[in-house]
């Protein structure tokens, strides 16, 4: 007599979990982008009640969670390397695509009291700083390039990140192209063999040593820079012009380099050509699986992936991420089409 | 003074259980399956990691321990420089903390006035239960300033000439790490051997006094009575500072060399784990953070064997004095 009382409400109470369970997506990955993703699961959870679960492991551990198949989205700050694509693809049977979202930049901070705003710093030096050949701020090659302003008799005091990160990857990224020594002896990657300096764990890390250590550069993210107003560097780009490191110029490093971008998306945008490009930029990725094992799962990634990328970059510059130029969101919206469902095409809204 | 081993006293081991009681015979059996439980833990997380490990063993074998390179990008790993900040940056903080922390401790048992004693000893408590984020911040943005300022200005001016004060004043450092370890292991050492030192019978001070001893020889007496219970607070304290993360992370540096100056920057197992694991992405990298981890597994397990060693030689002393 009990029995088909307690049936009916097991199933009532299976109803909604089932309903909700396939509307969650699950993603994990890298912490960089994760304060605009917030935004974004958060505002488009409210216009199409899809749930998002993601989590900020740094962008290693979300590329082994989409490789393992445990997540049903991935995001990274350096793209995935032709070993990983290939485990991938034998593991879980299906391409990985790489959607770019936003970017961000890394800025050299430096902490001068008597000199102030506005240093200028060529990529020879800048490498030359961290390969610790360089090693007062006196030096005849820094003020070669800073006429007119007196630097002070110090010894320079490296600062760079303990932790892996893409901040890393990205200013080592661009150390490896635009000095042979540091390619040689260095090289990049999220974590490296630092030739000289001290680890501060993460941006806050860095930034204090540096604010407390007179003399003392480091490299920290363009909006932790901003949001603490510490002093930045202007870098001298491939146009030999000196730049500012801005929301702008990181757009405008991204839109120069379009044309020359491959399919997938797997590119470098450091040292990149044009007046107004800042060099030292790169974009963060969502890493989605070309055809998915769910429908409703493809379309809801689908339909989340053209908002992102057009509505959704509104929400960018407030946040202090630079948003993606016009032509590489265009290119990537037609990456998102070609998403399927066992081979179905999906997002035909 | 000889301890009983309450196991055999309590539940009589074998068919004599089984016999007397069954309820006897169950907690018997439920509880040792309890305790071998953490036997088997033990067990199975030092065979996950060497099984994990594995790529890194066959790629530098013996070699990974006195190698010190460490270099992701070409996939050259080397432990030395980790092993090295580890230890030293643990043992020269319980050379700092022992004295402090037992002083402390002796204060609050056998000197203090009541109305005294309380006040501190919870103080002292309370600071055993900070989180080490919080001594980490502390030591980030008032102790190193402090170190970079004052202290290790005045000791290159000193002492400059030994290799254990050389270099340039950081603050951020091996001795910024000893000396937030320090401050962090205190509050174990003092709390443990004030507790210890409060259960030595006031018969013995009352006896000892009663002869015309003065408080420091009573106080020795007490001493030795809780030597064995001071020398596990020690290794307590030890096992904290081999294994704290976060706090050293943020003030030692964060860079795998090994210099004789207390000023250079360094690096420890537990913090090189804590930095890298979450973006380590080749095989053999995660399987060289995966054996540091087993070496910091090993050399906790020995610092615990020779404490175990020293207190069983201990008493055995003691015994033989008595």
């Amino acid at each position: 007599m009990k029995a088909p009382l307690f049936k009916a409400l097991l199933i009532v109470g299976l109803l909604p979990a089932i309903a909700a369970a396939q509307l969650k997506l699950n993603g994990a990955g890298a912490t960089f982008p994760y304060v605009i993703y917030s935004k974004w699961f958060d505002v488009y959870n409210k216009k199409s009640g899809v749930q998002f679960n993601y989590q900020s492991i740094g962008s290693g551990g979300g590329i082994k969670q989409v490789i393992e198949g445990t997540v049903d989205f991935g995001a990274t700050d350096g793209p995935m390397n032709d070993t990983q694509l290939a485990e991938a693809k034998q593991k879980r049977g299906t391409d990985i695509l790489h959607v770019p979202t936003v970017m961000g930049a890394v800025v050299a901070t430096y902490n001068l009291p008597e000199f102030g705003q506005g240093l200028l710093l060529t990529p020879d030096v800048l490498a030359g700083i961290f390969l610790g050949d360089v090693t007062m701020w006196d030096d005849a090659k820094i003020s070669a390039i800073n006429p007119g302003k007196k630097l002070p008799d110090r010894p320079i005091v490296v600062v760079h990140r303990s932790d892996g990160s893409g901040t890393t990857y990205i200013f080592v990224d661009y150390l490896t192209k635009v000095s042979e020594t540091w390619e040689k002896k260095v090289g990049k990657g999220t974590s490296v063999s630092w030739p000289v300096g001290l680890g501060g764990k993460g941006n806050e890390g860095v930034a204090g040593l540096v604010k407390q250590t007179d003399g003392a550069i480091g490299y920290v993210e363009l909006a932790y820079a901003v949001q603490n107003k510490l002093p930045y560097a202007s870098i001298r780009n491939t146009a030999g012009k000196f730049v500012q490191p801005s929301l702008a110029s990181v757009s405008a490093a991204a839109k120069n380099e379009a044309g020359s971008m491959p399919a997938d998306f797997r590119v470098s945008i450091t040292n990149a050509s044009g007046d107004d490009s800042y060099p030292i930029s790169g974009f963060t990725w969502l890493l989605v699986y070309a055809d998915m094992k769910s429908e409703p799962k493809a379309n809801a990634i689908v339909d989340f992936l053209k908002w992102a990328l057009t509505d959704g970059e509104l929400y960018a510059p407030e946040l202090l991420y630079a948003p993606l130029p016009e032509n590489v969101s265009q290119k990537a919206l037609a990456t998102i089409k070609s998403i399927t469902a066992n081979g179905k095409a999906v997002g035909k809204k | 003074m000889r301890q009983e081993s309450p196991s055999s006293a309590l539940f009589p081991v074998g068919a004599r259980v089984r016999q007397r009681n069954l309820g006897d015979a169950v907690f018997y059996r439920v509880t040792q399956f309890f305790a071998f439980m953490i036997l088997a833990l033990v067990a199975v997380t030092a065979y996950e990691m060497y099984r994990t490990s594995s790529a890194s063993i066959d790629a530098f074998g013996f070699e990974f321990i006195v190698r010190s390179v460490w270099d992701p990008v070409r996939d050259e790993y080397g432990a030395l420089p980790f092993i090295f900040g580890t230890v030293v940056s643990s043992v020269l903080s319980l050379v700092l903390a022992l004295p402090l922390g037992l002083g402390v401790a002796i204060f609050l048992s056998e000197l203090a006035p009541a109305w005294l004693a309380r006040p501190i000893s919870f103080v002292v408590e309370l600071l055993a239960a900070i989180p080490s984020i919080v001594y980490g911040l502390w030591g980030f943005f008032i102790l190193v300033p402090w170190l970079r300022t004052s202290v290790e200005p005045l000791l290159i001016r000193q002492f400059g000439s030994f290799p254990f004060f050389s270099g340039a004043p950081y603050g951020i450092g091996m001795l910024a790490a000893v000396f937030i370890l320090a401050i962090m292991i205190l509050p174990i050492i003092s709390s443990i051997s004030r507790d210890v030192l409060t259960a030595v019978p006031i018969s013995q001070r009352e006896a000892a006094l009663a002869l015309g001893s003065t408080s420091w020889e009573a106080t020795r007496i007490a001493i030795s009575y809780s030597r064995s219970g001071i020398l596990g607070a020690t290794i307590l304290a030890l096992g904290r500072a081999l294994g704290e993360t976060m706090a050293v992370t943020m003030v030692i540096g964060n860079r795998p060399t090994i210099s004789a100056s207390l000023l250079e920057p360094g690096y420890t197992m537990a913090s090189v784990l804590a930095n890298e694991f979450t973006e380590a992405t080749s095989e053999l990298y995660i399987s060289a953070l995966i054996e540091i981890a087993l070496i910091l597994f090993v050399i906790t397990l020995v610092v615990n064997a020779i404490a175990r060693l020293l207190v069983w030689s201990v008493t055995r002393g003691s015994e033989v004095q008595q």
